[in-house]
C-alpha cells in the first residue's frame, strides 16, 4: 500500500478572457511519497495552469486536489498560504528571488514564515541547504548579484528550506544553459536520491524528462499518457 | 501573524526604496511642521487677545445698575391687586450705585471656597481740565495690591509705579492716551472737577496702556481712599466688587446665586465678553483646517509612494505569496511601511515644529498697543504635539490602507505567468 501526498481529482478549468477556453479537462493522477514526476506536452497545453492549481496558489477550477489527503477545494486563502508555506515547495521558470535580501534571506523567509524553529535555527537550516547544493560561500550575497544557474539552485535550497512534502517546479531550467540545466537537473535526483524528496516537475526538455521516474504526458488539457521510468 | 517577520520585511523594502518613501516622509514632516507652528503661534495669539480682556475682566462683577423700581407703589394698591397698571414715564428712582453691606459681603465672597479673589473698586466720572478745555474722563478707585494680584494690574504700567498710588497721596495713573491729551508727565498735577463741581489736584504718579487705545483716552486710576475723597463719600463707599474665580466656567452659575444671595447686580464674564470666545474658536478652526488639509496633502504623497511601491514589487508580493505569505501578511507589510513613514514624518515634524515655533517666538513684535510684548506669542501646548502624531498616524494608515488591501489581493499566478 503507497502513500499518496498529492492527487488531483478530475480537475477542470476554464479561461474566459477573451473566449471561453477549457484548459484542463479532467485531469486525474495521484503522486506517492518519494516519486520523481515530470510533466511533459507541447507548449500551450496547460500543463502551468495544472501546477497552478495543484500548488493552491489558483483556486478557480473544478474538480479537487488533495495534498496528504485533505481537500483543498472551498479552503480559505491564509489555510493555503500555511499550507503552500509548510507542505509545498516551488521552483519556478524565472528565478524570482526577492532583490531587496541576501541569498541567505532569501531562503531563510519561509522558514521564518513557519515559525517553527528559532530564527537562529532557521539561519542553519538555511546555511545547511545552501551547503547541499553547494553555494553556501553565496550565502550572504545580495540576490540580484547572482547568475541565472545560481539563482536556481538558491530558489531550490528556499523550496527545501520547510522540509516540504512535494517539490513541484515548472520549467525550471527552461531559462538555463545546457551546462547549467544538467547541474540543476542533477540537483534533483540527488534530493530524489538521498532524501527520497517527492518531486513533481513540469518541463518540455525531453532529456530531463527521460531521467525521471515517472513521465506523465499531456495535451489539450488532458493527459494522454503515462510511463513508468526505471532509468532514474 | 509573526510582528518582527513583517517588521522586518518591511524594513528591507523601505530601504531599496530609501529616496521616494523619504520624499513621502518628508511630506507628513512639512505638515506636522506647518501644523505646529501654526496651531501653537495662533493659539498664542489667541491668549494674548483673550488676556487683553480677561486678564483684565472680572469672572464676575457685582454692581446696582441704575433702573426703575421693580416694584411700584400702585401694585401695593390694594384696590389695583388684579390689575395691570399701565405707567407712563416711568423714570429710574434714587437708587444708589453703592453697594450696601460691602464689607460682610467682600469678607464673604473671600471666605468663598471658588473664589479666587474679589477686589472692591469706585467708579467716578469726572473731567480733566486741560486750559480752558474738560476732557471727559473716568477715575477708577481701587486697591493696588488686589488689582495687581487679580488682573495683572502692574503689566500694563508703562511709567512710574501702581504702588506709588498707596503711597502719593492725592496721586493719579493715567491711560497714556488721555495723558498725552493732557500732555501731563509723571511728577506733573492735573486738575479734576467732578459732577457736583468740586475740583481737585491730583499728582500723576503713572502711566498706564492698556492695548486698547479709546480705553486708554478715558481711563484712569487711582487709591480706593482718594476716589471716595473725590466723590464725597465715605470709607464704606463701594460701586463695584469684581471677583474672580478659580474656574472661568462656574461664572455665569455663581453670578446668579450671588445676585440672589446679596442683592446686587450681576454679570458674569461670559455675558460681558461672548465676542472673545468667536474670534478664538474661529481662530483655531482656522489652524486646525489649514494643518488637516496639509496633512491630508502629505497622506496623497504617501498614497501614491505605496502604490508605486507595490507595482514595482509586483514581483516580490507574488514570491512571498507563493511560498505561504497570506494576504492579511502582505497587507501587515505595507501597513507597517506606511505607518513607518508617519512614525518617521511625524516624529522629525513635531522636533521641527518646536524648531519653528522657538524661531517665531524670538522674531521681534512691538506694538504700543500691547507694551508687555516684546516677540510674536507661542502657545507651546503639549496637547497639539499629541494631536500632531496622532493625525500622522492615522492618515498615514489610512493612506496607506487601500494600497496595502490593493498589495494583499495581487494574484501570484497572474504575475508569475505573466514573465
Ligand atoms: N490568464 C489567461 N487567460 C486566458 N488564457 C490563458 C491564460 N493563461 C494561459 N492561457 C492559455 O491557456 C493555455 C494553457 O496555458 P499554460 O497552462 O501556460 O500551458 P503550458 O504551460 O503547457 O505552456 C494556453 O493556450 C494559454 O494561452
Ligand atoms: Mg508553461
Amino acid at each position: 500500500m503507497e502513500n499518496t501526498i498529492l492527487a488531483a481529482v478530475n480537475i477542470v478549468k476554464y479561461f474566459y478572457d477573451p473566449v471561453k477556453v477549457k484548459v484542463l479537462n479532467g485531469v486525474n493522477f495521484s503522486i506517492h511519497r518519494g516519486d520523481f514526476v515530470s510533466i511533459v506536452g507541447k507548449s500551450g497545453c496547460g500543463k502551468s495552469s495544472l501546477l497552478y492549481v495543484l500548488s493552491t496558489m489558483d483556486t478557480d477550477y473544478e474538480g479537487d486536489v488533495l495534498i496528504d489527503g485533505i481537500s483543498m477545494q472551498q479552503k480559505k486563502e491564509p489555510y493555503l498560504a500555511k499550507i503552500r508555506n509548510e507542505k509545498i515547495g516551488f521552483v519556478f521558470q524565472f528565478h524570482y528571488l526577492l532583490n531587496e535580501f541576501t541569498v541567505l534571506k532569501n531562503v531563510m523567509l519561509p522558514g521564518l514564515k513557519l515559525h517553527k524553529y528559532s530564527e537562529k535555527e532557521v539561519e542553519a537550516r538555511a546555511y545547511d541547504k545552501l551547503k547541499t547544493l553547494g553555494i553556501a560561500d553565496l550565502a550572504l550575497k545580495n540576490a540580484a548579484r547572482l547568475s541565472g544557474g545560481e539563482k536556481q539552485r538558491v530558489a531550490i535550497a528556499r523550496a527545501l528550506i520547510n522540509d516540504p512534502d512535494i517539490i513541484m517546479g515548472d520549467e525550471p531550467t527552461g531559462n538555463l544553459d545546457k551546462k547549467n540545466s544538467e547541474l540543476v537537473f542533477d540537483i534533483f535526483k540527488q534530493l530524489s536520491h538521498e532524501l527520497n524528496q517527492t518531486m513533481l516537475i513540469v518541463t518540455h526538455d525531453p532529456d530531463f524528462a527521460a531521467k525521471t521516474n515517472r513521465i506523465i504526458r499531456m495535451e489539450d488539457g488532458k493527459i494522454v499518457n503515462e510511463e513508468k521510468n526505471l532509468v532514474g | 501573524m509573526n510582528l518582527k517577520l513583517i517588521v522586518n520585511i518591511a524594513q528591507s523594502l523601505l530601504r531599496a526604496r530609501w529616496r521616494q518613501t523619504l520624499v513621502a516622509a518628508v511630506g507628513v514632516t512639512f505638515g506636522i511642521t506647518m501644523f505646529i507652528a501654526l496651531l501653537s503661534f495662533m493659539s498664542g495669539l489667541n491668549d494674548l487677545l483673550d488676556g487683553l480682556v480677561v486678564n483684565r475682566t472680572p469672572h464676575i462683577r457685582l454692581y446696582n445698575d441704575i433702573r426703575p423700581r421693580q416694584y411700584q407703589p400702585v401694585t401695593l394698591w390694594p384696590a389695583y391687586q388684579n390689575s395691570y397698571p399701565v405707567i407712563s414715564s416711568l423714570k429710574s428712582g434714587n437708587i444708589r450705585q453703592e453697594i450696601y453691606n460691602s464689607g460682610p459681603i467682600i469678607r464673604a465672597l473671600q471666605q468663598n471656597k471658588q473664589v479666587m479673589g474679589v477686589a472692591p473698586t469706585i467708579t467716578a466720572q469726572v473731567f480733566f481740565n486741560d486750559g480752558t478745555v474738560d476732557i471727559n474722563g473716568v477715575i477708577n478707585g481701587i486697591n493696588v495690591a488686589a488689582e495687581t494680584r487679580l488682573f495683572h494690574f502692574d503689566d500694563y504700567i508703562v511709567a512710574g509705579k501702581a504702588s506709588n498710588l498707596n503711597t502719593v497721596p492725592n496721586s493719579i495713573i493715567l491711560g497714556k492716551a488721555l495723558a498725552e491729551k493732557l500732555v501731563a508727565n509723571v511728577g506733573d498735577i492735573v486738575q479734576i472737577t467732578t459732577s457736583t463741581g468740586a475740583i481737585f489736584q491730583l499728582k500723576v504718579v503713572g502711566f498706564f496702556q492698556s492695548g486698547l487705545q479709546d480705553f486708554d483716552k478715558a481711563q484712569s486710576y487711582a487709591s480706593i481712599n482718594t476716589t471716595q475723597k473725590i466723590l464725597g463719600k465715605s470709607s464704606l463707599y463701594i460701586t463695584d466688587i469684581r471677583v474672580k474665580l478659580y474656574d472661568i466656567n462656574q461664572a455665569p452659575a455663581l453670578a446668579k446665586s450671588f445676585a440672589r444671595i446679596y442683592g446686587v447686580d450681576a454679570e458674569d464674564i461670559q455675558t460681558a465678553n461672548s465676542q472673545f470666545e468667536t474670534g478664538s474658536f474661529v481662530r483655531s478652526l482656522i489652524s486646525y483646517a489649514v494643518g488637516i488639509t496639509l496633512l491630508i496633502v502629505a497622506g496623497f504623497g504617501i498614497y501614491n509612494i505605496l502604490n508605486m511601491m507595490i507595482y514595482e514589487k509586483m514581483d516580490t508580493i507574488a514570491i512571498l505569496k507563493a511560498t505561504g505569505f497570506a494576504g492579511r501578511d502582505v497587507k501587515a507589510v505595507f501597513l507597517v511601511i506606511a505607518i513607518a513613514i508617519g512614525l518617521f514624518g511625524g516624529i522629525t515634524g513635531l522636533i521641527s515644529g518646536f524648531g519653528l515655533s522657538v524661531v517665531i517666538n524670538h522674531i521681534p513684535f512691538h506694538t504700543a498697543a500691547l507694551p508687555t510684548v516684546k516677540t510674536y506669542p507661542i502657545n507651546y501646548n503639549p496637547l497639539f504635539y499629541f494631536i500632531g502624531i496622532s493625525f500622522s498616524l492615522i492618515t498615514t494608515y489610512l493612506a496607506g490602507w487601500l494600497p496595502a488591501r490593493k498589495a494583499s489581493k495581487i494574484d501570484p499566478v497572474i504575475i508569475i505567468r505573466g514573465k
